[in-house]
């Protein structure tokens, strides 16, 4: 006698076709988002990757954005991230640490902040915009300037670009900075308070060094978010044309970005800027890319260990 | 229990809620200095509660609750002028899941010591070699000292953080079944350290294993859903327990 195979199962015919159908519809939507990525990617390399050169990277553009390179935009979107993450990732780092290791769980404080935090994400970038002229510039600008009667701060800035994108970025921050804090063993905690370490000693010596990568994965994700972002800075202090480097952080600068939508936009032939475009649309995304890969390696790691 | 020895730590109508749950229901017992006691009892039946409460470990949890006393040496530990982290120099802890610092073996020692003061390299370094000699590791690990603690096996783990709590000079040593994780070899190893150990400290020992309980304790305390049952020199509890419950979990017959 022998037994029914246990894999011969007695599913009907019509399971297995919208089984298959499935699996088809998935498959079908994966390679269409695959294929939609690689096909930017191709169009942008070869319509812009001829214009790609070291002189592109380096100079100044001439003739009203008609000619030349992107320097003044690169150099410019590098130093915006870079105040970006020195103001945003200490705040969003402390947000964090309040909310994993000293609020408790079902604070009001503490329910209140997450829903806050929750509720910035999923703001349009153009509201920080006008949040960052409201707020930044005519009151915190304007109000310095009166108060110490210097006129330096009540204009749109690299400065108050930078802090206008902190603001965005802060909850891609705290997110991955509470992950990772919360990464942090309760037993490693545990072994440090009972060995008489105060709570702010076990902080500063167990659960920040267990969580430096996770900090750094989200300041990454933060600069990568704010190095591709445009609408809000539209109005706290980017240019179209600068003759040379922001001096000062109180002066306006130009951006990736916004040199993009300049040039699609603004420019007297379009047209003729197509290449320039599609250039600068290349090494834009080279640099999300490269940050938002690099953020990807580094949490990889944080998980294996 | 016998009158002759001291007592280190005495709880009086101890009780402790979490939320709206009870999980201990007033513990009263005096347990004696330079001796080990053991907690044994059935899972969630109060015994880790009741240490964790001697160091006030269970303050990180929100929702805890503690009625009655808490003496050690005297004072109560409750007590609002008690600085926590002073408490816990005094009575160290060693935790069911040993898990060192990520840092070298050395570090790991250390990492108590030099919380509050500077101390000099040499000074350090006797405190190393002493802590690693007292927890039986110090030949296992004199040539690594300054290698990752992460790289030593799970047994040398847990005498490292024998050896961690008892740098910081402790007078009661608090052990949440600290034998659980490991091989039969390494328990022994642990056990044999824990004899060794209460000529200095007062140690507190909750364990699952009833027999480590009668190997290694001096006195026992059996524990069942909150209550302290019986508490009594371990031989006596071992071979004539008093209470009907206790002589039900010793013999297999429950838990």
């Amino acid at each position: 006698m022998t037994l029914p195979s246990p894999f011969s199962g007695p599913h009907p015919l019509s399971r297995r076709v919208v089984g298959f159908f499935a699996v088809m519809i998935a498959v079908t939507a994966t390679v269409a988002i695959l294929g939609v990525i690689l096909g930017m990617m191709a169009e942008f390399v070869t319509q812009g990757g001829g214009e790609l050169s070291w002189a592109f990277l380096t100079e100044f553009p001439r003739n009203s954005n008609m000619e030349g390179g992107i320097w003044p935009a690169l150099a410019g979107t590098t130093l915006l991230v870079l105040l970006m993450t020195l103001m945003g990732v200490p705040i969003g780092t402390a947000t964090a640490l309040y909310l994993s290791e000293f609020a408790r769980k079902d604070a009001w404080f503490a329910r209140t902040v997450r829903f806050a935090v929750n509720t910035l994400a999923g703001v349009p970038s153009i509201v920080f915009g006008l949040f960052g002229v409201g707020f930044f510039i005519q009151f915190v600008g304007v109000g310095l300037d009166a108060a110490t009667g210097s006129v330096a701060l009540g204009d749109g800035s690299l400065l108050w670009s930078s802090a206008t994108l902190a603001v965005l970025t802060l909850p891609v921050v705290i997110v991955s900075v509470e992950e990772a804090l919360r990464a942090v063993p309760l037993e490693l905690r545990e072994a440090s308070l009972a060995l008489g370490a105060t709570r702010f000693q076990t902080i500063t010596k167990v659960v920040l060094p267990n969580a430096v990568s996770g900090i750094l994965t989200g300041s990454i994700l933060a600069v990568g978010r704010g190095a591709g972002e445009v609408a809000a800075i539209m109005f706290v202090g980017v240019t179209y044309s600068a003759e040379a480097l922001p001096n000062a952080v109180t002066e306006k600068f130009m951006h990736l970005g916004y040199h993009l939508y300049v040039l699609a936009t603004q420019s007297p032939d379009v047209e003729k800027t197509l290449p320039l475009q599609y250039a600068t649309t290349l090494v834009l995304l080279g640099l999300t890319f490269t940050l938002n890969f690099s953020a990807i390696i580094i949490r990889s790691r944080l998980r294996r260990h | 229990m016998a009158k002759e020895l001291a007592t280190k730590i005495h709880s009086s109508k101890f009780s402790v809620h979490y939320g709206s749950k009870q999980a201990l229901f007033d513990v009263t017992l005096d347990i004696p200095e330079r001796r080990v006691t053991a907690f044994i009892g059935p899972s969630g039946c109060g015994k880790s509660t009741f240490l964790r409460s001697i160091n006030r470990m269970n303050d990180l949890i929100d929702s805890v609750r503690n009625d009655g006393r808490m003496i050690v040496d005297g004072i109560d530990v409750y007590d609002r002028l008690v600085d926590v982290a002073v408490l816990r120099r005094k009575i160290g802890m060693v935790f069911q899941k040993s898990i060192p610092f990520p840092k070298s073996i050395f570090e790991n020692i250390t990492y108590g010591l030099t919380l509050n003061e500077r101390m000099s390299k040499s000074a350090l370094n006797d405190v190393v070699e002493s802590s690693l000699r007292k927890s039986a590791l110090w030949d296992e690990v004199k040539d690594r000292l300054q290698h990752s603690a992460m790289g030593l096996s799970g047994g040398q783990q847990q005498r490292l953080c024998i050896a961690r709590a008892i740098a910081i000079n402790p007078e009661i040593l608090l052990m949440d079944e600290p034998c659980s994780a490991l091989d039969p070899i390494s328990t022994a190893k642990v056990e044999e350290l824990i004899t060794e150990l209460k000529d200095t400290y007062t140690i507190v020992l909750v364990t699952h294993n009833m027999q480590q309980a009668a190997r290694v304790s001096d006195y026992t305390g059996f524990f069942l859903l909150g209550r302290m049952i019986e508490f009594d020199r371990t031989r006596t509890l071992f071979t004539s327990p008093s209470v009907k419950e206790t002589e039900d979990y010793i013999t297999g017959r429950f838990g």
